[in-house]
């Protein structure tokens, strides 16, 4: 065949990058499922609707960096709501509760969308400080997915912080060990699953956002990804942050490299791990063991 | 009044086939009765494993996909008749209950829905790709019954209302299997598995084989209802296989009532009649049909039917 | 509860009878009234909701245009037409049941539509056993192969063979001999790629590789290092819609057009103003209709003006003047047949030799395939006089029957 080294290097870098949006997407739903034990089947749409909302705003305001702020802030709003009134009544119920109403949710969403900004979408392009493509020496990339490698570096070093070096953080991981004890030690956990509720969301946005000028945005865009966001969540191991963000990175590799020697097995070989993993280690990669069994 | 509604439970079959004979009458058009009788059966089949043995699959379409596929296989690729290709259909979905069950089963919770999705989607690219058998994205055309003999007489299977009622036939054969199932003492096994796993098992039951017989019959029934589609539609496309369809069957469960016997069929019926009525309303179906679930999921977790059932329970004790 | 009282009994009996009552005057509901005079009926299930909603939406108004203008032209002795629209979600499952739904309720005398390759498949399986016409605008290969075929069956749009060989007819010799498919996998992607080699074959093509990506995909950045070391002269999108929105994007932004050109099968005008002008400058591609073909066209002009006039200047779309056409045709066999039933209608239809806005056409005897001329049209970016005009207009390949692939090759016994 036609593969050299620089090829190779090339569909790596690639596969990278392919992996930051995902390790971005299943870190919003692992850390829900970690902290709330809810599985946002809505995940998809709030990725989509940060991709609206962003493009939106970058067309209201013609500055991309200005979305990207706002975008998740937005996003991460929708998620309050959401929690507090839709699946805060649900806790206690079992886990399917949430996740049908969350699979409800999407279809309004959706709707929604179509509704404010029309059926066929947006068109979206790349800010100009980002366009164009770098010569890496082994071939040509878009500046662009550079970008999107180091942004998701930063989210989730921001993360990592906040939840292990802040206060609220310690207060977020521990109400994911024990919620009662920390209701106990007067600490309204209630409060803390709202806020989880609420960042996860709003990282979906922001991918969604950092998503939009590669891909068309239309209202359909969430689906897809929603089926990618759980192969990595569970491969990853569902509630561990890190397992997201390696999971994230394998899943991009695999599928780059698989696209590279039998590109119609691609999409199918994601699934094909997602099961192996399943049944060889439910728990995931970094996940803990007997979580939700 | 509590006399006719403890008549109606002993004799639940007879009730339910009784208001479906007249249920066309009701329907606006046939092919939507047979689509509600077709996914009924479809909830009912599921709901085995979801509402009474507590499992909650998300893989569900991979068996009604097969068997709408080796039905129409069979009448296309292999030149059955149609009842031996029927057969053909449920026989390859309990097959594929047997070997993704095997594989499924020995995960729990969350991790059991996950695994069923993924193989699912395993299923509906292996059925993609073979397009030569399936016709791939377009679909497996050519499935055409224009005639059926039962018991000498000859049917015309292109009447909308000769059809429904020979649909109707073999689904309402599927309910009183279904009913005799629940009603046995292994239908109390399986609602112990569902209640506590570890209780049942301390009891002695072998819980893992329940549940694995449990999802072959509701792979079976699935396949059935499959079969039955690809009759009724002349074809066998695509997204028969596709997850979207086996989120369908559990919101059809919720709407109607996990872990009662008519519920899912009564969560069939709203469902499609819902989105029929409002997809001629407004092109914003998917909203209100959404709305709808949610509400439900929030104020009626045991469905229209189940608190129904749970109404009239309380007003007769 | 209180024995006491009034028993229950009566006033459940009540609400039973009441419930029944109801319940009898359902149908009622659903059954509206008769029309006074007969009208003739069509049946349009469409994709309104789903990928290709923005297409199916013209394809509706272009199809509302069209029985309007025959209606006022006082339809077919006294007898008016009527356009049933109905949804199929872009669900061939959700279009049988349609199709179920207009033939068996509603009482269609004929069926036109519908987007997307599988759907109208499944729409000609229900139609062509209940002995409807069908006249499909969508493109297809399978449709009118002896197989799918009908009497019946009429197919108005283009199809993968014919567009995919105009293209390479008009591009391969001007560009390069080294050629790279990246291909939709799914059989309207394989179609156009046979349809690309075949007409590539004659002029010595090299095809470096094929490389499917799975119908859908969002992102190509995994097949786009690979095309670039190819270094091909030609990079063919044998894909539609939104997922050529997206891979034309992206090879883009890999750079990939510095030393490659670009070219697609089927260039849709929606396509093109959902991406964009920098994602598909320099893009060429095929079309069955393009509003800017009006100068040389007569026809074209009369649809544009039409269009222009009954929705506030906007112009038909590629799939929307397929909409039109497709009603166009039926209506005038029913004039011709100077009847309302499928048979003879079909019959008429066959012998129809018709102008409505492309130049001349006619349906092939064997296959019922409407034999007509392609567009290719280049993306502009610069010089644009307003947000419709988007193409420039390289070339109209004439219709020509020796262009499709021959009535044996389909399956079809030459009478």
């Amino acid at each position: 065949m036609d593969i050299t080294p620089s090829l190779l290097a090339l569909q790596l870098v690639t596969g990278i990058a392919l992996g930051a949006i995902y390790a971005l997407l299943a870190l919003g739903l692992s850390l829900i499922f970690g902290m709330l034990t809810v599985v946002n089947f809505a995940h998809g749409a709030f990725f989509m609707v940060g991709a609206f909302v962003g493009l939106y705003f970058m067309g209201l305001t013609g500055n991309f960096w200005f979305s990207l702020v706002l975008t998740p802030l937005v996003v991460g709003a929708i998620g309050l709501v959401t929690e507090r009134f839709l699946v805060r009544p649900l806790y206690g119920r079992g886990i399917d509760y949430p996740l049908l109403l969350t699979f409800g949710l999407s279809w309004v969403l959706i709707e929604a969308m179509r509704i404010l900004f029309g059926i066929e979408g947006m068109p979206s392009s790349t800010p100009p400080a980002l366009r164009g493509a770098v010569d890496l020496g082994i071939g040509f990339f878009p500046k662009y997915r550079l970008f999107l490698i180091v942004a998701t570096a930063v989210v989730v070093l921001a993360l990592w912080l906040f939840l292990e070096k802040t206060r609220y953080g310690l207060i977020v991981r521990a109400g994911s060990r024990d919620g009662e004890i920390c209701r106990v030690l007067g600490i309204d956990i209630a409060r803390v699953w709202l806020a989880v509720f609420g960042i996860g969301c709003a990282i979906a946005g922001l991918s969604g956002v950092l998503a939009a000028p590669t891909r068309a945005v239309n209202p359909e865009m969430g689906i897809h990804v929603l089926a990618e966001s759980f192969v990595v969540t569970v491969v990853g191991g569902m509630g561990s942050l890190v397992g997201a963000v390696v999971a994230g990175l394998l899943v991009g590799v695999v599928f780059a490299m698989t696209s590279l020697f039998a590109p119609d097995l691609a999409e199918l070989s994601i699934f094909v791990l997602m099961a192996v993993v399943l049944l060889l280690r439910p728990q995931g990669l970094f996940g803990k063991a007997g979580l939700m069994g | 009044m509590t006399a006719a509604i403890a008549l109606i439970r002993r004799h639940r079959v007879a009730a339910v086939i009784l208001f479906l004979l007249v249920f066309p009458l009701l329907m606006p058009y046939q092919a939507l009765a047979i689509n509600i009788l077709i996914f009924g059966l479809f909830a009912v089949g599921y709901n085995l494993l979801f509402g009474y043995t507590g499992l909650l699959s998300f893989g569900h379409a991979a068996f009604l996909g097969v068997g709408s596929y080796l039905t129409g296989i069979g009448m296309v690729h292999l030149g059955l008749h149609w009842l031996p290709a029927l057969l053909l259909g449920v026989a390859s979905a309990a097959l594929a209950g047997v070997l993704i069950g095997w594989l499924a089963i020995r995960t729990r919770g969350i991790y059991f829905a996950m695994v069923t999705l993924a193989l699912a989607q395993i299923v509906y690219y292996a059925f993609y790709k073979a397009e030569h058998w399936t016709g791939g994205e377009n679909g497996l055309r050519g499935i055409q019954v224009p005639s059926i003999e039962l018991a000498g007489f000859k049917l015309d299977f292109l009447n909308p209302t000769t059809k429904y009622y020979v649909i109707l036939l073999f689904v309402a054969a599927a309910l009183w299997f279904v009913s005799r199932l629940l009603a046995s003492p292994f239908g109390a096994v399986i609602e112990a598995v569902r209640e506590n796993e570890q209780r049942a098992a301390a009891c002695g039951y072998d819980v893992a084989r329940t549940k694995l017989l449990v999802f072959v019959i509701s792979a079976a029934l699935c396949g059935l209802a499959g079969s039955l589609r690809a009759l009724h539609l002349s074809v066998v496309p695509i997204d028969s296989l596709h997850y979207l369809l086996s989120g369908q069957a559990v919101m059809m469960c919720l709407l109607g009532g996990m872990g009662t016997f008519f519920g899912p069929f009564v969560g069939a019926a709203v469902f499609l009649t819902l989105e029929d009525v409002v997809t001629t309303m407004t092109s914003h179906w998917m909203a209100v049909v959404g709305t709808v679930f949610m509400v439900f999921v929030l104020y009626f977790p045991a469905g229209l039917w189940g608190t129904l059932v749970r109404r009239i329970d309380k007003a007769s004790s | 509860m209180d024995h006491t009282s009034q028993p229950p009994v009566s006033r459940s009996r009540r609400n039973v009878v009441a419930a029944g009552a109801a319940l009898a005057a359902a149908p009622a509901l659903f059954h509206v009234a008769r029309a006074q005079a007969a009208a003739i009926k069509i049946g349009f299930p469409v994709p309104l909701t789903g990928a290709f909603s923005t297409e199916a939406q013209d394809q509706v108004r272009a199809a509302e245009l069209a029985v309007k203008e025959w209606n006022a032209a006082g339809g077919h002795k006294g007898q008016r037409c009527e356009l049933l629209v109905r949804d199929t979600k872009l669900n061939s499952g959700e279009a049988a049941t349609r199709t179920l739904e207009l033939i068996e309720k509603d009482k269609v005398n004929f069926i036109v539509g519908s987007l997307s390759a599988a759907t109208q498949l499944s729409i000609n399986a229900v139609t062509r056993e209940r002995k409807v016409l069908f006249n499909s605008i969508s493109q297809s290969d399978t449709i009118n192969e002896a197989k799918d075929w009908s009497l019946y069956t009429f197919h108005e749009a283009l199809n993968p063979h014919l567009t995919a060989g105009a293209v390479a007819r008009y591009a391969f010799p001007k560009f390069g001999k080294k050629v790279v498919y990246l291909t939709a996998d799914y059989a309207y992607g394989h179609e156009m790629v046979r349809g690309f080699q075949r007409a590539g074959q004659a002029m010595g093509m090299q095809t470096l590789a094929d490389i499917r990506h799975p119908l859908g995909a969002a992102d190509y950045s995994a097949f786009l290092p690979r095309i670039q070391s190819l270094k091909p002269d030609i990079l063919v999108l044998c894909n539609f819609g939104r997922d050529l929105v997206n891979s034309a994007k992206q090879a883009t932004d890999f750079g990939i057009k510095q030393g490659t050109k670009i070219i697609t099968p089927v260039l849709l005008y929606t396509a093109r103003q959902a991406g964009g002008a920098d994602a598909f400058d320099g893009i060429l591609g095929g079309t069955s209709y393009y509003w800017g073909m009006e100068d040389k066209i007569p026809s074209a002009k009369k649809l544009n003006d039409a269009y222009r006039k009954a929705y506030a200047g906007a112009v038909p779309s590629d799939y929307g003047a397929l909409g039109y056409a497709g009603i166009r045709s039926v209506l005038q066999a029913v004039k011709d047949a100077d009847a309302t039933d499928s048979q003879r209608v079909a019959i008429a239809l066959r012998q129809l030799k018709y102008d409505w806005y492309k130049g001349p056409q006619f349906y092939r005897k064997c296959d019922h395939q409407s034999v007509q001329s392609v567009i290719i049209v280049e993306s502009k970016s610069k010089g644009m006089k307003d947000k419709n005009d988007v193409f420039n207009v390289l070339a109209i390949e004439p219709a020509d029957e020796k262009n499709l692939r021959s009535c044996v090759e389909m399956g079809h016994k030459v009478s």
